[in-house]
């Protein structure tokens, strides 16, 4: 039950993109169309899933232990992008389709806050590793949601009039701000922190 | 990237107006949006992020032969997060309720998108003393515009300015300001009013 919790707040109340703006470039960037924000949100919830396995025990294990916790940023974005790295070339041998729809993404990646806010996040609420875990897949399809759902917006949103000055990223943030208070009504739903 | 004949002077001033990295370009919005609900705390990491583009700036501009062209990216991120911990470490220290606020949000200046840019089209590029008045420019223009998030923000959503009370009491606060709707509106419309006045040349 408690793990469902944890599940339900990542994806919508405590959102990622839209409650605690993270990964915020990309939502920008790639939410031109479906196809594209879709690859991103695919690559994305993976990449957080395994950066999450994989730093949990490294703070826990290696850096509490010897008492350099200020340590973490450097070992959690080494983690990230090596990971980043790791997973292109095995995808990119192991199944072109795959490459294709995400392959161009995993790049990008590297500098999307969602990954490393997700790990820190982790370990400020001092999650278990199964808790970490579940944060992170929940985490990670909550940001898919939010741009897919900016993403279907914005395609039908090209047949609009919007004023001039307003065009590209000006409407996109009144729209990411409308689907925040439309998120802001979960908040009832779960109380956790 | 960049045409060598640029004064100083232009290198500097092109990132608080024109290359304005928040408004002009919407790079780095994760920490402008999150952190503006308060004036201190956007005070804070502005001059934070500041402090880690101008030491970044100038350490890969310095070391610009040295890097091989394969592995910049590591290597820059290595060195971002150097001074990240340094900014860290100082906020915990000196300014412990800040640093309580801000949280996790210190640690992802690693990844604004605004200091990896500045080290890649530009420090990569360009002598010390070059890089370090761009990315101090840089730096401003996101002071600049943290700032102003702020100062609508926090005396529309708490009827106080730095903590002082400006409103008074008559003033209903504006929860809805320091929510995070709040946050896209304003900076929507800040990017709107300045694209009507100054227009984008290039698509971004």
């Amino acid at each position: 039950m408690e793990l469902m919790i944890i599940f339900i707040a990542a994806v919508f109340t405590h959102n990622m993109a839209l409650t605690y703006f993270l990964g915020m470039c990309p939502f920008i960037a790639v939410s031109g169309d479906l196809r594209t924000a879709w690859g991103m949100s695919m690559a994305v919830t993976f990449v957080m899933t395994l950066a999450s396995a994989v730093t949990w025990p490294l703070y826990h294990k290696l850096l509490v232990p010897y008492n350099v916790e200020y340590l973490q940023y450097v070992v959690f974005i080494l983690v990230i992008a090596a990971l980043v790295q790791i997973v292109e070339m095995v995808i990119e041998r192991s199944s072109p389709i795959l490459y294709n729809s995400m392959g161009v993404f995993l790049p990008l990646i590297t500098v999307n806050c969602a990954i490393l806010g997700v790990t820190l996040f982790m370990i400020v609420r001092k999650y278990t590793y199964i808790e970490s875990l579940i944060y992170s897949v929940g985490s990670g399809i909550g940001w898919g949601v939010a741009i897919l759902a900016m993403a279907a917006i914005r395609e039908k949103l090209r047949f609009a009039n919007v004023p001039e000055g307003l065009k590209g990223p000006g409407i996109t943030m009144i729209i990411a701000g409308l689907m925040a208070m439309g998120f802001m009504g979960f908040a009832g739903m779960l109380n956790v922190q | 990237m960049t045409d060598q004949k640029d004064s100083l002077i232009t290198i500097f001033t092109r990132g608080i107006i024109k290359d304005n990295p928040t408004f002009r370009m919407a790079l780095g919005i994760c920490s402008t949006l999150a952190v503006t609900n308060k004036v201190a705390n956007s005070i804070a990491m502005s001059l934070g992020t500041t402090f880690v583009i101008v030491c970044s700036s100038l350490s890969i501009s310095l070391m610009r032969s040295f890097i091989p062209r394969r592995v910049r990216m590591p290597i820059y991120t290595i060195i971002i997060a150097t001074f990240v911990v340094f900014v860290d470490i100082y906020l915990k220290a000196f300014h412990p309720d800040i640093s309580k606020q801000i949280g996790p949000y210190v640690g992802l200046i690693i990844t604004n998108c605004i200091i990896m840019g500045r080290a890649e089209s530009f420090a990569s590029g360009n002598g010390p003393i070059r890089a370090g008045l761009d990315a101090l420019g840089v730096g401003a223009g996101y002071t600049v515009s943290l700032l102003a998030l702020a100062s609508i923000r926090e005396p529309l959503g708490f009827g106080t300015y730095l903590g002082y009370t400006v409103l008074g009491d008559w003033w209903e606060p504006w929860l809805f300001m320091v929510m995070p709707p709040g946050a896209f509106f304003v900076l929507g419309v800040y990017i709107w009013v300045l694209r009507s006045i100054l227009p984008v040349s290039d698509k971004p």
